[in-house]
């Protein structure tokens, strides 16, 4: 209405069009769209590495691939997921949701913003190539351990070099996103009236930035092993294999956070809105948040719990481990009590978020159990872990951003999607990907360790249904693809507020909102109103 | 035992193995659950196990049957109506505070299993285990003897890409060695595992433990069996392409038994060792005996 006609009057200058606007673009809608698409591509090209390795799995024997790029598709399998799919995904929402969320135009730094996504393709490039280079893609793990990874060939430099871009990306995101909310906020949109969403980008934001110089030093300094003579991990050099352990999961421990913390905020915007009732405990859902994110610094060694740590490290570690469950709770018990006494529809993002509470507990639980140090001897670096993991990160990372994709959609769009096809998706999605994990569980109690691409004949069946799982839900994805690709297309015309429940600055634009929002903050009447 | 013709060693042994494997044998297809294992650390870390896994299911009924009963009860198209309560500081505190004593009833026997686990004192006998790509070698160092122990040769030529040979025909596939680890039962003994090229770790489930094989460095672990038998174990961590063929073998006997095969392996390793000294001797004479034709 006026927003529009304001927009038209003020319109300076041309936008290019074409592979150009794209190329230049600093709108954080644009660079939103980039980092989507550019995850989605990603998560197809992880899911295939995924397929490979289920499809070798399927029985004992070796029939489709050799022991050494079996290897590399585990290894490649979760460097695309996570650095290329979760972690851009995740700065996609943030790049088109938090400016309309706190009613500011844009993001603090639009031209930084631009080059923090073109780093992306640039160093999945890299990346990927190592594939089809003499002595193959790198194959020690995403881990990279050394003396193990130090045996990699011509795809090492690429590996460190690529991981050192993905993290620049991740870092200029970083720093965005905290410019923006702090600075940028319209006049009554408070620190403790921000949606939840923000505030778990705020804290990823500075996990981010404490983490991944981290993994900038160690990675640096498995290059110099390689090529300069230095012996920071090799004994015989005077240095320690260990010590690279300690510095990775001084990183990889805030990662795993950085990786879910946005989707607690997700659920949080999608389970008030589809139960007609404000989130439960709002103040403590942030200092939950807040909670986690300090505690996820000092339990870092519990991924190395079987490496010979002096027993008081061990009991530190474990005690802090399992400490952290204690926020977790916090925030799923919040969750229900916002269900309890509501009034639930369940439309698809509502199904996502409601099998992320449950299925991410049973993941959290698994999780508790690794971080009981003695018993933690008998699980580690078995299928168990593999469980573990999958749990939080598919149904809860994946299943939280599906869930957000189905919410945001008819904003972005301006159309509805197709609610069949969401439901359909939704269903296959969640029976397969547990017929896909949650044998895993079974297996690594029963003894089947992890990245081995063979195993002793006990472990057949559980093996089997596992890959057919995954097969279903690997095909099942497409459905997703033919969901966004329709709703872009074409679907009934999206309301501003699309969902009866729906309260936040976002809601209040129109389905799809100007290219430029916010040009002039919004009435902190609005802010007043909008919130609960 | 009486149709043993010959008491050979190598017919002992393979009698014994027949015979005693029972509690360490291969798991079911559709094994479940951790295996109680042989030793009193197993037990303790079994018994462990359980409680969490009790403690988590609970837990996980109360608050999923709480969101169940939500979704059917309080559904929009049922015509329920929603509260608009969104805070209590009580709820609050004391789904803090539970959650948090029940992590200090599980930290309690934690710390105990774990003070027992790291408890290497008044061992008994000392084993070297030395991760290689990809092989371990066993070193005892009481009694003089060491030998490498690598993937069984069925094991081996089957596992080869499109071997053709179907792995469920071959016995205990990718869990056999051509060289056991023979240990005694009921004596507490100390392994320490290092690696000669890149982290491995070594895993025997019915002990209950595993430990990372570093190169450069020792670690001690240490485990009491109590039960004759054979148990099977693998690499623990990602060492290179044959990170899943390098299988451990532990073969506990009675104190008897153990001590005639130490003796057997003294003998054979005294032989080895004698033999390369005949040699070049043997080859000196040829020469001359050659060059005299």
């Amino acid at each position: 209405m006026s927003e529009a006609a304001i927009h038209h009057d003020e319109h300076h200058g041309h936008h290019p069009s074409g592979m150009m606007r794209w190329l230049t673009t600093t709108n954080h809608k644009d660079i939103g769209t980039l980092y989507l698409l550019f995850s989605l591509v990603m998560f197809f090209i992880g899911g295939a590495m995924a397929m490979i390795i289920r499809l070798e799995l399927f029985q004992p024997g070796l029939q489709f691939v050799d022991p050494q790029f079996f290897n590399s598709m585990t290894t490649m399998h979760a460097l695309v997921m996570i650095f290329g799919a979760v972690m851009p995904a995740w700065t996609g929402f943030a790049n088109w949701m938090i400016p309309m969320m706190i009613g500011a135009p844009d993001m603090a730094l639009p031209r930084l913003n631009n080059w923090s996504f073109w780093i992306l393709p640039f160093a999945f490039t890299l990346l990927l190539s190592t594939v089809f280079m003499p002595g193959g893609a790198p194959a020690g793990g995403w881990t990279m351990y050394p003396p193990l990874v130090l045996q990699t060939g011509m795809a090492f430099p690429f590996l460190i070099f690529a991981v050192h871009f993905m993290g620049a990306s991740s870092i200029a995101g970083a720093i965005n996103i905290i410019a923006t909310v702090f600075n940028m906020r319209a006049p009554g949109m408070t620190l403790m009236k921000l949606p939840l969403f923000v505030w778990t980008w705020i804290i990823t934001a500075f996990l981010l930035i404490a983490s991944i110089p981290v993994l900038a030093g160690a990675v640096t300094m498995l290059l110099t092993d390689k090529f300069f003579g230095t012996a920071f991990f090799s004994a015989a050099g005077g240095g320690d294999p260990v010590m690279f352990q300690h510095i990775f999961w001084f990183f990889g421990h805030p990662e795993v956070y950085i990786l879910i913390l946005p989707a607690f905020g997700i659920v949080s915007a999608i389970v008030p809105t589809f139960a007609r009732k404000p989130l439960f405990g709002y103040s403590s859902m942030v200092y939950a948040s807040a909670a986690i994110a300090f505690l996820s610094f000092i339990v870092w060694a519990h991924h190395m719990f079987t490496v010979g740590m002096p027993l008081a490290g061990e009991l530190f570690f474990m005690y802090t481990t399992v400490l952290i469950a204690v926020p977790t709770g916090v925030k799923v018990f919040n969750w229900v009590a916002t269900m309890w006494q509501s009034s639930m529809t369940f439309e698809t993002p509502m199904l996502f978020a409601i099998a992320f509470i449950v299925l991410f507990t049973i993941g959290g639980f698994s999780g508790l159990m690794l971080g009981v140090t003695p018993v933690d001897f008998q699980y580690h670096d078995t299928y168990f872990v593999v469980a573990h993991f999958h749990y939080v990160l598919v149904t809860g990372a994946i299943f939280a951003l599906m869930a957000g994709a189905y919410f945001w959609l008819p904003k972005w769009t301006g159309h509805m999607y197709d609610e069949k096809l969401g439901q359909l998706h939704f269903w296959l999605s969640t029976i397969s990907v547990n017929v896909l994990f949650f044998p895993q569980h079974f297996l690594g109690l029963a003894g089947m360790p992890r990245r081995i691409p063979d195993y002793a004949v006990q472990f057949t069946d559980f093996n089997m249904v596992s890959s057919l799982g995954g097969f279903v839900f690997g095909l099942s994805q497409i459905l997703f693809v033919v969901v966004v690709v329709k709703c872009i297309k074409g679907g009934a015309k999206a309301t501003d507020q699309v969902w009866e429940g729906a309260h936040g600055l976002e809601w209040t634009l129109p389905s799809p909102p100007p290219y430029h929002s916010f040009n002039t903050p919004p009435d902190p009447a609005t802010i007043e109103g909008g919130m609960r | 035992m009486t149709f043993l013709r010959n008491p050979g060693v190598l017919t002992k042994l393979a009698a014994i193995t027949a015979f005693s494997g029972l509690p360490g044998m291969a798991f079911a297809d559709w094994e479940l659950n951790l295996p109680r294992g042989v030793t009193p650390y197993s037990h303790t870390v079994y018994d462990l196990h359980m409680l969490i896994l009790w403690i988590c299911t609970i837990i996980g009924i109360v608050v999923f049957g709480l969101m169940l009963y939500s979704i059917i009860k309080f559904r929009k198209s049922q015509g329920a109506q929603a509260a608009q309560w969104h805070e209590s500081t009580t709820v609050e505190v004391a789904w803090t505070l539970v959650p948090f004593v029940i992590l200090v009833a599980i930290s309690v026997p934690a710390t105990k299993a774990l003070i027992m686990m790291e408890d290497v004192s008044n061992s008994d006998m000392t084993i070297k285990v030395t991760g290689y790509q990809w092989k371990w070698h066993y070193q005892y160092i009481d009694e003089g003897i060491g030998f490498f122990s690598t993937l069984a040769a069925p094991s081996n030529a089957a596992r080869q890409l499109n071997s053709g040979i179907d792995p469920n025909s071959v016995d205990n596939y990718l869990l056999e060695v051509d060289n056991h680890l023979v240990v005694p039962i009921n004596k507490k003994i100390r392994f320490l595992t290092t690696a000669g090229d890149v982290i491995h770790a070594w895993w025997v489930p019915a002990l209950g433990w595993k430990r990372d094989a570093i190169p450069g460095y020792i670690n001690e672990s240490w485990a009491t069996i109590e039960e004759p038998g054979v148990y099977r174990g693998q690499c623990a961590e990602l060492c290179g392409k044959d990170h899943g063929f390098m299988p451990i073998v532990v073969e506990a006997l009675p104190e008897a038994e153990y001590a005639a095969w130490v003796e057997t392996m003294r003998a054979a390793t005294q032989q080895a060792e004698q033999a390369p000294l005949a040699a070049p001797a043997d080859a000196a004479l040829e020469l001359a005996a050659a060059e005299a034709r």
